[in-house]
């Protein structure tokens, strides 16, 4: 625009770091590729490689004599997953815990998460909103060894539970169960309650104006309208209690889970290929679950 | 009646939002509430749905007292300003709902459903999803997913408000064609005044969480009560108590519409501020001793376009076309 070149010309010096700058600005692949490369390779060296390391190994074996990891190419330890009924017997346990805690967890975040959505005023939405986040500050081995506290002989729960003429589950897989559905109760409520808040108070009164009472609004309007919410739930609730092997110690007496038995096997029994097979378990629960969650849209809520 | 509201207030924290309201409206009738936004009109469509009660006073739909019941047991629907459409149910289940909460075989439903949609004339759409409509289009299918359940009163908040003037026009005619056609009672929120003359039987204007004044759109246009009505319906010119007394012998507010105000060779002189072409009508703005009147004269007033900005012109105003303001 301007009618004198010379001030213009002079405005603008063409210097390395203002190359490199329009070259970027023109093309945009380049620019991307940039922008990715170190997080990309991060993932692919540290992540990925290390992950698919693992799983090469589980077909492998140890040496019996010096205890050393020996590549000896077999199937004995993807084998014995199937044969050995101890590890079925684990798997189905764990399995049965997962889907237990996730189903507990959900029942108890709806109400919750619908509290604060939709009937709590604004202040009393950020002290539950607070309440919820609070523990998530705490460690989880600080928050597992006061359950054990709490479930312990002469615990809390013993005392409230006994004027009632009960006893506390102690350290048993009911008790890891409890933990369990405690730890992560929170990740269960965050995305339903991020769900029921994408949910229009108007919907409600429309169902509402149209004879709908509030249980059938809630079981047709509501559910379906945050489903992709409460799956995006459920998989950190499942996928969560699927590798743990702290809780289970901690608050599980003598039982084992896949988590605990894969960390056996990578210390006290130091059989690390045995270690990778189990750990191909719950990694093809988890598949086999997102890909039957993947059509219902739940993973673009993550 | 259909309605009656007695005695209606609602407050919300200090705010009053109706202020003792009381209210008749006829069986059949198409009746509109139109005020600024603020003036309370909605919240009172709320109460007769439902969806909020009452501090005090009393709703009866047909002599019965509605007034503590949920919106699921009144013989209402309502057209929501944004549609509140189902995202997750495809067009004929939007519509369908209401009958499906009310236990209808679904063969019935279905019929009834379609004969819904084509009463909005969106049968071709019956298995889209709310999303892949235009804003009339959404438009309609809440209308139709209000009529089916045939309530006995049809409540419409504000629902042409999100569309665009052509698309509003048409939706206006075909929704009094809808209401004669199905001879209910249709209550109108709206802040639009054009909106509200060219469709209602009667009309309220509220201000300030009252009516200031309820009649025909020609009484309130002919005859408004108060210096507010005179200004929202229409445009007017109101001269205080001094002016009017010095102008026409009138101790008392008056008003007096702008085609009322006759330019011409006789009369008061007048300079002519503002020239506004409005296509039928051109309306000018001039200067009496003082006071700023609005004229409109008829476009094809060959002398009104003579007249220019600064322009002196003579301003004739007869005394019978003068209302009284209180």
């Amino acid at each position: 625009m301007t009618k004198n070149p010379s001030v213009a010309g002079a405005a603008i010096a063409v210097t390395p770091a203002r190359r490199v700058s329009s070259y970027l600005y023109n093309h945009a692949k380049a620019r991307l590729q940039l922008l990715l490369a170190a997080p990309v390779l991060w993932l692919a060296l540290v992540y990925i490689a290390a992950l698919l390391m693992l799983l090469v190994t589980a077909f492998w074996t140890v040496d019996e004599f010096t205890g050393n990891t020996k590549v000896a190419w077999n199937l004995d330890n993807i084998v014995s997953l199937f044969t050995d009924s101890l590890y079925s017997s684990v798997t189905l346990r764990t399995i049965g815990i997962a889907l237990g805690v996730t189903l507990v967890d959900i029942a108890l975040a709806l109400p919750i998460a619908f509290f604060m959505s939709k009937v709590a005023g604004p202040k009393l939405r950020n002290i539950l909103a607070i309440s919820v986040l609070l523990p998530l500050w705490a460690s989880y081995l600080v928050k597992a060894y006061a359950w054990r506290s709490v479930l312990s002989n002469k615990g809390v729960l013993q005392w409230l539970l006994e004027p009632l003429g009960l006893n506390t589950p102690g350290y048993s897989l009911w008790g890891a169960a409890i933990t369990l559905g405690y730890m992560w109760l929170p990740y269960v409520i965050l995305p339903i309650y991020g769900g029921l808040e994408k949910v229009p108070g108007n919907m409600l009164e429309a169902s509402s104006d149209l004879g709908a009472k509030t249980f059938t609004t809630v079981r047709r309007v509501i559910f379906p309208m945050i489903l992709p919410s409460i799956i995006a739930g459920s998989i950190f609730a499942f996928s969560l209690t699927l590798g743990d092997y702290i809780t289970i110690n901690i608050v599980g007496g003598p039982n084992q889970m896949l988590g605990n038995l894969i960390y056996t096997n990578v210390g006290t029994a130091n059989n690390l290929p045995m270690a990778a097979a189990l750990a191909l378990i719950p990694i093809a629960i988890m598949f086999a679950y997102l890909g039957s969650v993947r059509r219902t849209g739940a993973l673009n809520n993550l | 009646m259909a309605i009656s509201i007695r005695g209606l207030t609602k407050k919300f924290g200090d705010f009053t939002a109706v202020d003792s309201l009381d209210l008749e409206i006829k069986s059949g009738e198409f009746f509109s509430m139109l005020g600024p936004s603020g003036s309370g009109k909605t919240t009172v469509l709320r109460m007769i749905a439902g969806f909020e009660l009452p501090t005090q006073g009393q709703v009866l739909l047909y002599d019965e007292d509605v007034t503590n019941k949920a919106p699921f047991d009144r013989d209402v629907n309502t057209v929501f300003q944004d549609y509140a459409l189902f995202p997750h149910l495809s067009v004929i289940e939007n519509v369908e709902y209401g009958l499906k909460v009310r236990k209808v075989p679904k063969k019935e439903r279905l019929e009834r459903a379609m004969e819904a949609l084509s009463k909005v004339h969106l049968a071709d759409f019956a298995d889209r999803k709310p999303a892949q409509l235009s804003g009339g289009q959404r438009q309609r299918v809440a209308l139709a997913r209000a009529i089916v359940v045939e309530p006995k009163i049809l409540l419409l908040d504000e629902p042409l408000g999100a569309l665009d003037l052509k698309l509003r026009e048409k939706m206006q005619i075909e929704l009094k064609e809808l209401q004669r056609e199905l001879g209910i009672t249709f209550i109108f929120v709206t802040h639009d005044q054009d909106e509200a003359l060219t469709l209602s039987d009667r009309i309220a204007i509220f201000n300030n969480g009252k009516i200031e004044q309820i009649g025909t759109p020609q009484e309130l246009y002919e005859q408004p009560a108060t210096e507010f009505v005179a200004r929202f319906v229409g445009t007017a010119n109101v001269f205080e108590p001094e002016q009017s007394n010095k102008l026409f012998g009138i101790n008392a507010q008056t008003m007096i519409r702008p085609e009322q105000v006759e330019l011409g060779s006789t009369g008061d002189s007048a300079e002519v501020l503002e020239v506004i072409y409005l296509g039928s009508t051109i309306r000018f703005i001039v200067d009496l001793n003082g006071q700023q009147l609005i004229a409109e004269v008829s476009a094809s007033d060959d002398n009104a376009k003579s007249y220019r900005r600064g322009a002196t012109v003579k301003v004739k105003m007869s005394k019978t076309d003068l209302v009284k303001l209180t």
